[in-house]
């Protein structure tokens, strides 16, 4: 199968012909070839990749499976997902991280990458098998127990020390248990209107900066997930500087919201970590923008209508974000003026495919390179819809938002998954 | 006026008077030989209590009934999904049944204005305590009866200065009187431990202070809040001893009282706790007058807010 991207603007600005000639992008420039799909007006950018993507399957797949969970990434620009382990049974096995593996292989529209949990059953107590995930055909790197924090200090120098031997990286779910116990949304001037019980910064802070030590000491990688707090910024910009290999990560609805939103007790903004305060979101938006968060990952976290058609203290903590996540980089970071689209490239697809080792995803638009790709309208803005989401889930905090940026096609290993923003079919059928 | 009362923040200062104004009627109406009034005939006003609260739910219950309204009692225990009815199926179940006002107690914040909120039911809620969050109704009763107590100031507290001692982080009672008195004038004080003030709280229109001692003589209202045992577990205080000598209302405090000053508690008290067997029962105590007047401020309430007649026609 071949076919060409005609007149499309590459990141930097220039624009150019495609060619995807099977899985590969055979040829870029004034050539045509097979069937010419016209890009003028589109952008053509490597395929998003997302490194924290809660799927449900096995366990919860009234929210979201594997299927659906990859219907919705391709719908938002993604060709790769990084399944969480907070599943029933929890991805602490080799066993059910095939099995993951295998689910995204026959979904067939976007690479399903496994994250395996760091310690048994998400305890905190025992190492789940962490070589036996890295040596199964998942080949997982990524582990992390999120949803919980691993809180043992010695626990989680362990796993960081023994991930080194295949080049594995801790993700942390940074969370003080005891400083958080039947902690709502973030403490503050807010939560002490509403009533409603605090989920300190500090909470957040001290465990990054503890880790960050741990990851010094003991050499290896540590990779914090959905920073929310200006404090949390300034430790990682200072272990960056002290050449601590950490990296960070800001999902898109905290560059957008605050804990203001609270005020309706509305659960579709309960998320944890929680919405902070707008000081926050402008520290993690210039962390963003200065490279001191490396990527935006989408922490897409499905729920049943009935986990959120509650009162505030009975919901569920999370929000999707597959379908919105790059417009609302887009709103936050590109109108803002913060970030080119060669930033966002580099947050949302190079180095999200580096952290998770995910070699055939990130790559740069050159002739060779996989034919991982996403084709946005950038001056096209949209009405977010819950009702038309992919998703199984509508717990979207964006319903009603108009937002910038249409994903029109998305190409899957030179399949295209995604065409004028409709469904097509999967890779291999 | 709106036509729910889930915050304080509902109300307009107007409002505020206007209920304070109908209460005053219709207080001296039922201390009259016709003690009920046929105002709110053929409508129904659901207690939906997801929390025990006795004295709440009778007060509101006299309250309908005095009025002539029909009560319906719902005591749905537990909440959420995993814990029984949830609160949709409940709030729809009294939709159909053709509820006019719901009363609602529930120990999650914000559990009222999501059941307004919502679109599952269209009747008239009035929160009668949500969580830690706010009991607007309790903050209404205060301040009619301290408006009872200091007759001279019409209704205009700005001279008045009122302490709010005890447990400010977990108590609704103490959110509401802080948005209500504040908005009457009245310079308020909140006196706790660090660990029982809200992180923020200094944004509150109010004084802050660590010690019951400091300004004691100057207060006109000291209002002591209910300490829950289970605090002492989480580290809010080391022992119960030791908060009823830093913060507990004991005799020898009472007496440095200022002149004319009033002590109230919104119940059910912790004799010894918080609050001294002498205190509670001194003359200056009008806490008992506190369950009196719960009474026709929420008939003054379910009156404005189901509206059987306009203000003016009640009042002549």
């Amino acid at each position: 199968m071949k076919y060409t991207l005609k007149n499309v603007s590459l990141p930097n600005g220039d624009r150019t012909n495609v060619v995807v000639s099977g899985e590969l992008i055979s040829a870029i420039g004034q050539s045509t070839e097979g069937e010419v799909i016209d890009c003028t007006n589109l952008m053509v950018l490597p395929g998003l990749v997302d490194l924290h993507t809660h799927l449900r399957e096995p366990g919860k797949e009234d929210s979201e499976t594997v299927l659906s969970g990859s219907q919705s990434a391709v719908m938002g620009g993604f060709t790769a997902v990084s399944a969480m382990a907070n599943t029933s049974p929890v991805a602490d096995t080799a066993g059910v991280v095939e099995q993951v593996f295998r689910l995204g292989k026959e979904a067939g529209l976007c690479a399903v990458y496994p994250v395996g949990a760091v310690t048994v059953g998400l305890a905190g107590e025992r190492l789940a098998e962490l070589g036996a995930m890295a040596d199964s055909a998942a080949q997982v790197r990524v582990f992390s127990d999120d949803g919980k924090c691993v809180s043992d200090p010695l626990v989680m120098r362990r796993a960081l020390e023994y991930v080194k031997s295949f080049n594995g990286v801790i993700a942390q779910h940074a969370q003080d248990p005891r400083l958080t116990e039947h902690a709502q949304m973030n403490e503050g001037e807010v939560s002490s209107r509403l009533g409603l019980s605090g989920w300190p910064a500090v909470a957040e802070e001290a465990i990054i900066a503890r880790d960050i030590l741990l990851a010094d000491h003991v050499k290896s990688r540590l990779h914090i997930c959905h920073l929310t707090t200006k404090g949390g910024v300034e430790l990682v910009r200072w272990a960056k500087s002290q050449g601590i290999n950490v990296t960070a990560e800001v999902t898109p609805h905290h560059l957008l919201l605050t804990d203001d939103l609270v005020e309706s007790y509305d659960p579709v903004y309960k998320v944890n970590p929680p919405l902070r305060t707008s000081q926050d979101v402008m520290a993690l938006r210039a962390g963003l923008a200065d490279g001191t968060i490396d990527i935006v990952a989408t922490d897409h976290a499905p729920h049943p209508a009935e986990e959120k058609e509650c009162e505030w203290s009975a919901a569920s903590f999370g929000m999707l974000g597959l379908e919105t996540a790059l417009s609302v980089v887009a709103k936050t970071m590109v109108s803002e003026g913060l970030m080119s689209w060669e930033d966002v490239v580099r947050v949302m697809s190079t180095n999200p495919a580096r952290i998770g080792g995910y070699a055939r995803q990130g790559q740069q638009i050159l002739v060779g390179s996989p034919a991982n790709l996403t084709v946005i309208n950038p001056t096209e803005s949209w009405s977010v819809d819950k009702e038309k989401l992919l998703s199984k889930s509508r717990n979207t905090p964006f319903h009603g938002h108009v937002l910038p940026v249409k994903v029109v096609h998305t190409i899957f290993e030179g399949v295209i998954v995604v065409k004028d923003g409709k469904l097509t079919g999967k890779k291999h059928e | 006026m709106k036509n729910q009362l889930l915050s304080i923040n509902d109300l307009s200062h107007e409002d505020v008077i206007a209920i304070l104004a109908t209460a005053t009627q219709l207080e001296k109406i039922t201390t009259g030989p016709t003690k009920k009034l046929p105002t709110l005939r053929g409508r129904t006003v659901v207690n939906l209590f997801f929390e025990d609260s006795t004295r709440t739910r009778i007060s509101f219950e006299t309250a309908a009934k005095r009025l002539s309204a029909d009560v319906i009692n719902f005591s749905a225990k537990g909440s959420s999904v995993s814990k029984g009815e949830s609160l949709k199926d409940t709030a729809q179940t009294l939709q159909a049944m053709g509820a006019d006002a719901v009363v609602i107690r529930h120990g999650s914040s914000g559990a009222a204005q999501r059941l307004a909120d919502s679109g599952w039911i269209n009747a008239t809620v009035i929160n009668a305590g949500d969580g830690t969050h706010e009991h607007p109704t309790q903050a209404l009763l205060d301040a009619y009866t301290i408006s009872k107590r200091f007759p001279d100031n019409n209704r205009d507290f700005s001279s008045l200065k009122i302490a709010i001692v005890g447990d400010i982080l977990h108590s609704r009672v103490a959110r509401s009187n802080v948005l209500l008195l504040t908005m009457m004038g009245a310079k308020v004080t909140l006196i706790a431990p660090p660990t029982l003030l809200p992180v923020g709280v200094e944004k509150w229109p109010v004084n802050i202070s660590y010690d019951l001692d400091a300004e004691l003589e100057s207060f006109d209202v000291v209002m002591m809040l209910r300490i829950q045992l289970e605090r002492m577990s989480n580290y809010y205080f080391p022992s119960e001893r030791e908060y009823a000598r830093r913060y507990g209302l004991n005799e020898t405090r009472l007496k440095r009282m200022k002149k004319n000053s009033i002590v109230m508690h919104p119940g059910p008290m912790n004799r010894g706790l918080e609050i001294s067997a002498a205190s509670a029962d001194s003359a200056r105590s009008v806490i008992i007058d506190q369950v009196g007047n719960g009474v026709v401020t929420r008939m003054a309430v379910l009156y404005l807010l189901l509206g059987g007649a306009t203000l003016s026609e009640v009042l002549s």
